[in-house]
């Protein structure tokens, strides 16, 4: 499966995570290596977020283990994992509201790594910031806000670097424009694991993505390998006979659970961004992530 | 002109209640820690400058620089080790642990120093004098001293969290603990250091207290921690201003009372603070509640 060389980066096994009696994830498993942009997806509550905020040490799991860099990382707890070099971009963005945005950097600085981020390079990568700097975070847009909380992240120079649903709630515009920033963050030689509701936008930016349907993989491969059909059966749990052809799922109910919560923009994005039966995708990286192709 | 005299007692006597409350205040503001404990522990730094002083002979203005840092660590440590505890259970948790803390430092003073009132003799210096202006205002000193201390505690309080890196982190973890967490920012570490704050802070008061008045064990519950709690309520919770402004409300409102009837001046006191409660729950500085 993988013909990645060397070892993996961040190695997830069996891992297993209980919110109370609910079982939110189920024995996953997965390997991210050095450079990878790899893509969780899945519907809501499928576990995506509950995967992420374990490996940042957030939630402790039932079973299984997490290895980062070598180093068993299952029960360090969550500042040692980011002074390690595994940083976090909360769902919500999560910044400090009554700092500054200035202030949200330097305390993203604080127990930084070695490395090529400074808080003067954020302030290259997103142009308006620095004129902003001390306003509060809290008084910025949504996706100013998204833009501050991965400046957050960057400047602990990370070498991991997870980020969940940058999308949610934000207008499809800001959100191209901030995956769009994605290749110069990569240039930097980071690895990002990311989970995503939003499937073409995955699919677009991944190197490998992983479907999780009630905390269980369903499907894992190059988006190249796999085809438009598998992934919808993967993300709404269709039984495998019902690849593509007539009666697409994502009109129909399913495509709604997909999007509960969402602005209706994301709903049923898969079906409308990946047709069924449509078998040709854009190249991964081909600079083309702030196509219009989006819905 | 008695009026006068009446507020500037009442203002002076708030920077004392000032620093009563901003300790109060901060453990609140930052670790949702409503420490009932907290009157209680500006009595033992009372009683640890009474020990300081006895034993090494230095003069009472003086002791602070060994009494607060002592509580500064003995807030450290029950921050990271009871209190934190209590945290991780649950914020109504911290209420019990730290009542128990409450009655087990009343009972231990009771116990190993007699319920004996005690204070802090300045001896003939010029800070037990007082200065009048007219006849009818005097004005001591040490009020003045007090008054002048809370406001410089205040002052670099706020310039502390404000400026230097700790504060930053001290706000930051406020504002969202697991993203401060996922910052590199160790939240227990954090509060600890907040808590070391809070526990310098009413060291000083105790200091002040004992040279201003009279103490005993139980003086922590039943005069400093009802009056802190006031003048935050008063002021706004998580404001360090606000405080001041309480503390100085408070003052003059039992100022006021007294004049009119010595016995009233508790209950007037208690009358503003209820009447805060009720026409501006957020209280007079608050910001944050108001929009």
């Amino acid at each position: 499966m993988s013909e990645q060389p060397g070892e993996p980066l961040l190695e997830v096994r069996d891992l297993t995570v209980h919110h109370g009696q609910l079982r939110a994830l189920d024995r996953v498993s997965l390997r991210v290596f050095p450079g990878e942009v790899y893509a969780i997806i899945g519907a809501n509550g499928a576990g995506k977020s509950t995967l992420l905020r374990t490996i940042a040490g957030l939630h402790r799991p039932t079973e299984g283990s997490i290895r980062y860099d070598g180093r068993d990382m299952t029960r360090v707890r969550p500042e040692r994992r980011a002074t390690g070099g595994i940083a976090m971009v909360l769902e919500g963005r999560r910044l400090f509201g009554s700092l500054t945005v200035e202030e949200n950097l330097q305390v993203g600085a604080t127990y930084a790594r070695q490395g090529p981020w400074t808080i003067e390079r954020v302030y290259e990568l997103f142009g308006w910031m620095r004129e902003r700097r001390t306003q509060r975070a809290a008084q910025l847009s949504g996706g100013e806000q998204q833009s501050v909380a991965i400046g957050r992240a960057l400047v602990a120079n990370p070498r991991v670097l997870l980020l969940d649903e940058l999308s949610l709630g934000l207008a499809p515009v800001v959100v191209q424009r901030i995956y769009a920033m994605m290749q110069q963050i990569l240039a930097s030689g980071l690895t990002v694991l990311l989970v995503e509701q939003d499937v073409s936008q995955a699919l677009r930016v991944a190197s490998h993505i992983q479907c999780l349907l009630e905390g269980r993989t369903t499907l894992e491969g190059r988006p190249s390998e796999v085809t438009a059909a598998q992934v919808e059966a993967a993300y709404f749990g269709l039984p495998p006979g019902r690849h593509g052809g007539a009666g697409s799922p994502s009109q129909g109910g399913p495509g709604g659970s997909g999007g509960m919560g969402n602005p209706p923009r994301s709903r049923g994005g898969l079906g409308g961004i990946v047709p069924p039966g449509e078998t040709e995708r854009e190249p991964l990286w081909s600079g083309s992530t702030t196509s219009s192709r989006g819905s | 002109m008695v009026w006068v005299n009446d507020i500037i007692q009442g203002i002076l006597t708030g920077g004392l209640y000032a620093l009563f409350a901003c300790g109060l205040s901060l453990m609140f503001g930052v670790m949702k820690v409503v420490n009932l404990a907290h009157g209680d522990l500006a009595v033992i730094g009372g009683y640890v400058a009474l020990g300081v002083i006895t034993v090494t002979h230095i003069p009472v203005l003086w002791s602070f620089v060994i009494v607060v840092p002592v509580m500064a660590v003995l807030g450290y440590v029950l921050q990271r080790t009871v209190i934190q505890a209590a945290l991780d259970r649950s914020v109504l948790t911290t209420l019990m642990v730290t009542f128990g803390l409450s009655v087990v430092i009343e009972n231990a003073l009771l116990e190993f120093v007699s319920a004996n009132s005690q204070s802090l003799g300045v001896g003939n210096a010029i800070i037990t004098r007082s200065f009048s202006i007219g006849s009818q205002i005097q004005i001591a000193y040490l009020l003045v001293l007090i008054f002048a201390v809370a406001v410089a505690v205040l002052l670099g309080l706020q310039y502390f969290l404000s400026r230097s890196k700790y504060g930053r982190m001290i706000r930051a973890v406020a504002d969202d603990r697991e993203a401060a967490q996922l910052s590199g920012v160790d939240y227990r570490h954090v509060f600890g250091i907040a808590a070391a704050i809070a526990f310098g802070t009413v060291a000083l008061a105790g200091i002040a207290y004992g040279m201003y008045s009279q103490f005993a064990p139980t003086t922590g519950t039943d005069t400093i921690l009802l009056f802190a709690f006031a003048a935050v309520v008063i002021g706004g919770l998580g404001s360090l201003w606000g405080t001041l402004l309480g503390g100085v409300v408070l003052g003059v409102a039992q100022q006021i009372g007294a004049q009119i009837n010595i016995s009233d001046e508790v209950l007037a006191g208690y009358i503003v603070f209820l009447a805060v409660l009720v026409l501006r729950p957020q209280g007079l500085t608050s910001r944050r509640a108001q929009s």
